[in-house]
């Protein structure tokens, strides 16, 4: 049979005495060997698209360096001088932090209201969560379009129900008052959807009989019982939600370069958009990476409190 | 000559040594039980004969080639884990053929669609089928075939562990606490099949086991493992009737050995055990405290006058065919439990006095650091015993 | 009794407010849909019409095709993330094997690493990568578009997490069978991971999808562009005018991702939510 012929083969090769030194050191190579040839093709992207060019923001944002200059010199820390005596830096960063501190609250209270009535009964659920997670996945690009001909100031569905409810049309992505506002609440009706999700979760994760102590206990109303149990015990996916939304509308920018292009008069002039515009459009990169830096000790800050939210909730092993 | 021969293997994790330098021969065709406490190293010894795991030092030699350094799947062994390990997407024929494929197809012979290009894939396929079905006709799992692991019983599913590994006619069978995961009755019954399954093979089994008596019943040998070490090993019977230090004693046999503390005195280094003076003479200085192990069978009820132990019925544990009683005996730290046969110390109540008595012979004396220490019966007095 | 009819009055009152909210959610589809189904002449009306008394669907849709590459768009679009997608398990699940089941100098590190390269979002090394690219010539080519993605430090994460829970017996059942190790990442975790890298796989290619900052800045031809750049150049085009075809370009766009959710709902949202969590 095959596998004899196999095992007389093996022992051929085994009994050969030269060979008795030379197995051990190449079994103790073999391991780390493979776990090497494994990591190997991750390690090397990781560290040419990842780790690299994180190192090599950090440098750049203390040269000079334009792209297609024919030479660039060590600033030190003149690009963020430059950035600290900018208005439209600050502009940019203040903007920035509004629209975080309109999205998140907004979003979160939106979703996990939505959550609640979602698991206050029991017909339809499946169907709900759907329907108020799609915008959470349609492309925002072709989204923000379909915003910017609603909010139309002539033409657009929703100046044309204020008006017939009688009440003034604005210029929702023209008046600096009113365009991060607008932009922010487009980022709320993109966003909700998502934290609702996580809260409906959160939700199913309370155990009932926790309810029904609170009702023993005296709780009567769902709002005692939402104060006593719900809110309580939510508490992690709270502060989860909220660093994550924090995190991702950090990045808004999509819909600030289709829409108002940080305009009108900087009004919407964001991190990111700021950042693109200075090393995209003009290719002060050294200036950009500048801004890059600041977008990223930001982001970097949120991620390290989740990852503290994490780790006191779920161990990884 | 051994099939397999452990000399001198020490593994240390870090900094803590798992194995102590251990040295083990086991024959052709032996059913050979490591078996001891969790944490004693067995596992890990049986991964080091497997190729899982390289050992620190020393060397595996199997049908006397050094196998150090050898790949696990070069070594020629079947392994059947205590998870079982099927492959959860694989049907219990493709987990059966696994082995076979592996051994018998070409890198590119194994390659989805591709592999039917290959000259002799189909005839190798059918040989692969053959063999499958062998195995299942075996085993009785014929109707299982087309089955995913997720939609067998436990029984069922170890039972194709067993089929993967026999398909392949190995060297040799390491079974890594098979049964454990089984409810208590089917580990009884697969004991059985295990056993019968050894002796139809006629091939070499490692069996690893925390149960004594899966040891017992199913084993040639026993090596009994503490610590990283070997401290005994030889038959069930040697093991269980002759165990050569205190923990091997206790491990083996349910329920446990009895152990009362003893001391021996004066010049001919008797024993005193409970307040009572026992005829032997100990081969140990006088003075010394004596762990004496005495089993639950070895006991037996006597008169008063006969007594060499005596205490209070705590308990009654009746279990149909015998009944165990617990004793608690002054000086004693734990009960003595004494065996007897079904509709014995019936008309003994819980909270009676009680006395015992038992054979010299059945004695097995242990000094402090739990050595066996040799006793003679004193001539003259052994008849009153 | 009184108790039975409040929940019914309370789970009909609950429907009516879920409803509501839907609708609101749902308006701009609506109206993107309803307007690409309009003549221009109904498109600038003062009066909420909310559906057309002339269907110019077909004109619409034409439109939009004729004037942008739309179904180029797609395509890229399908290219790129498949190839993304399909790159990053070639590259992450390896490694991830590593990290989860083989005992080696160095883990610890690697891990830390991979924690961290989670950490940094994809926008604050676009400068870097830009002049990467720029200096090795692939800028403006499908590669600018797929090089940066192929490494996913969180893919790493999320299925070495996975693979963790896999016993390791069944891995060591796997090299008494004489699997390779290579082998044993394709031949045994890759089949039993499938519902975590589906859940993955969900993830990326909507994220790449819809991603517009990268296609953005990495490509220039417009027979290289993905739908969401592609929409937006159309949409600058047609400088806010001819909102009809607009519109049927854009329900275009999202209509592959949306038909793909709607088939299935549970597996979309759970990849997104628990995969987009990082």
């Amino acid at each position: 049979m095959a596998d004899v012929a196999i095992a007389t083969t093996l022992s051929q090769e085994t009994a050969e005495p030269a060979r008795r030194g030379r197995p051990r050191l190449l079994a103790k190579l073999r391991r780390p060997l493979a776990a090497l040839t494994l990591l190997l093709p991750a390690m090397t992207l990781m560290t040419l698209l990842l780790i690299g060019p994180v190192v090599a923001v950090l440098a750049m944002s203390l040269t000079d360096y334009q792209l297609g200059a024919p030479s660039w010199s060590f600033v030190g820390f003149d690009n963020y001088l430059e950035l600290y005596g900018d208005r439209v830096f600050w502009t940019s960063l203040l903007n920035t932090l509004v629209y975080v501190a309109i999205v998140v609250p907004a979003s979160m209270a939106l979703g996990l209201g939505i959550a609640l009535l979602i698991e206050s009964g029991t017909s339809l659920r499946a169907f709900y969560r759907s329907i108020f997670f799609i915008p959470v996945m349609a492309t925002l690009i072709a989204m923000a379009i379909s915003w910017e001909y609603m909010l139309h100031p002539q033409f657009g569905l929703i100046n044309l129900t204020l008006k017939s409810l009688g009440l003034p049309a604005q210029a929702w992505l023209t008046n600096p008052e009113l365009a991060l506002p607008t932009i922010a609440a487009i980022g709320v009706w993109q966003l909700f959807g998502f934290n609702m999700v996580l809260f409906l979760a959160g939700l199913v994760s309370i155990p009932p009989h926790l309810y029904e102590a609170a009702v023993m206990d005296g709780a009567r109303s769902a709002w005692s019982r939402f104060w006593l149990v719900t809110w309580p015990m939510l508490g992690p996916v709270t502060m989860f939600v909220a660093i994550i939304s924090a995190i991702r509308s950090f990045q808004v920018f999509d819909t600030v370069h289709v829409l108002t292009k940080g305009g009108p008069s900087k009004a919407t002039e964001v991190l990111l958009y700021s950042m693109y515009s200075e090393g995209f459009e003009f290719f002060r990169s050294g200036h950009a990476a500048a801004i890059a830096v600041v977008f990223l000790a930001f982001v970097l800050l949120l991620t390290i409190l989740k990852v503290r939210v994490i780790e006191k909730k779920v161990h990884y092993a | 000559m051994a099939m397999f021969e452990l000399t001198g293997v020490r593994k240390s994790f870090e900094r803590t040594e798992v194995l102590k330098g251990v040295d083990l021969d086991i024959a052709d065709g032996e059913f050979i039980s490591l078996v001891g406490p969790s944490g004693c190293g067995k596992s890990t010894l049986l991964r080091i004969i497997a190729g899982l795991e390289d050992q620190t030092d020393g060397s595996v030699r199997i049908g006397g080639d050094v196998v150090d350094g050898i790949r696990p799947a070069d070594r020629n062994l079947a392994m059947v884990f205590q998870s079982y390990a099927l492959y959860p997407h694989l049907t219990v024929f493709n987990n059966i053929a696994v082995p076979l494929r592996m051994r018998r197809l070409s890198a590119l012979q194994r390659l989805p669609l591709v592999r039917w290009l290959v000259p002799g894939t189909r005839s190798a396929e059918c040989g692969i089928h053959a063999d499958v079905e062998k195995v299942a006709e075996l085993l009785g799992m014929r109707d299982l075939l087309h089955r995913k692991p997720a939609q067998l019983s436990g029984g069922q599913r170890q039972r194709v562990a067993v089929g993967r590994a026999i398909v392949r006619e190995p060297r040799g069978f390491l079974l890594d606490e098979p049964l454990s995961n089984l409810d208590a009755k089917l580990r009884v019954h697969m004991r059985t099949e295990i056993a019968q399954l050894h002796r139809r093979l006629a091939a070499t089994f490692i069996y690893v086991t925390h149960d004594q008596a899966e040891a017992m019943t199913m084993s040639d040998r026993i090596a009994v493992m503490m610590d990283g070490n070997i401290i005994q090993i030889g038959s069930p019977d040697d093991v269980y009737d002759d165990p050569q230090d205190l923990r091997v004693a206790e491990f083996i046999g349910s329920p446990k050995i009895n152990i009362l503390e003893g001391a021996t005195v004066g010049e001919d280094r008797a024993l005193v055990l409970a307040g009572h003076r026992i005829p032997i003479s100990v081969s140990e200085q006088a003075g010394r405290s004596i762990s004496v192990g005495i089993r639950p069978e070895a006991m037996r009820l006597a008169s008063s006058e006969g007594a060499l132990v005596s205490g209070r019925l705590a308990h009654k544990e009746n279990l149909g065919a015998e009944v165990l009683l617990h004793v608690d005996v002054d000086g004693q730290s734990a009960p003595v439990i004494v065996r007897l046969d079904h509709g014995g110390a019936r008309s003994i109540r819980i909270g009676e006095m009680i006395d015992l008595t038992f054979a010299m012979e059945d004695l097995r004396l242990f000094d402090k650091a739990g050595r066996r220490v040799g006793a003679k019966a004193a001539q003259k007095e052994l008849a009153y015993g | 009794m009184s108790t039975a009819r409040g929940i019914s009055l309370w789970g009909l009152l609950r429907h009516v407010l879920l409803l509501i909210a839907a609708a609101i959610v749902l308006l701009p589809f609506v109206w993107m849909i309803v307007t690409s189904l309009k003549p221009q002449s109904e498109i600038f009306l003062s009066e909420i019409r909310w559906w057309p008394e002339r269907l110019h669907a077909v004109e619409n849709y034409t439109k939009a095709f004729d004037r942008a590459p739309l179904m180029r768009f797609l395509l890229n679009g399908a290219i790129v993330t498949v190839t993304i997608f399909m790159l990053q398990v070639l590259i992450a699940l390896p490694a991830a094997y590593a990290l989860a089941k083989l005992r080696f100098w160095g883990r610890e590190a690697v891990f830390a690493l991979v924690l961290f390269c989670i950490l940094i979002p994809p926008q604050a090394t676009a400068i870097p990568v830009f002049l990467l690219f720029h200096h090795l010539g692939i800028l403006d080519t499908y590669a600018a578009l797929i090089v940066p993605f192929t490494i996913s430090a969180f893919g790493i994460f999320l299925m070495r997490q996975f693979f963790m829970t896999v016993p390791d017996d069944l891995v060591d059942a796997a090299r008494m069978d004489g699997i390779s190790e290579i082998g044993i990442v394709w031949r045994v975790m890759l089949p039993t991971a499938l519902p975590a890298l589906t859940a993955f796989g969900i993830f990326s290619i909507v994220a790449h999808w819809n991603d517009y900052f990268w296609p953005l800045i990495a490509v220039n031809s417009k027979e290289l562009f993905t739908p969401p750049v592609g929409v937006a150049t159309f949409r600058n085009e047609e400088a806010g005018t001819d909102y009809g075809p607009l519109m049927a370009a854009a329900t275009i766009i999202i209509a592959p991702l949306i038909i793909a959710f709607l088939l299935a709902q549970r597996r979309f949202i759970e990849g997104i939510t628990f995969t987009g969590m990082k």
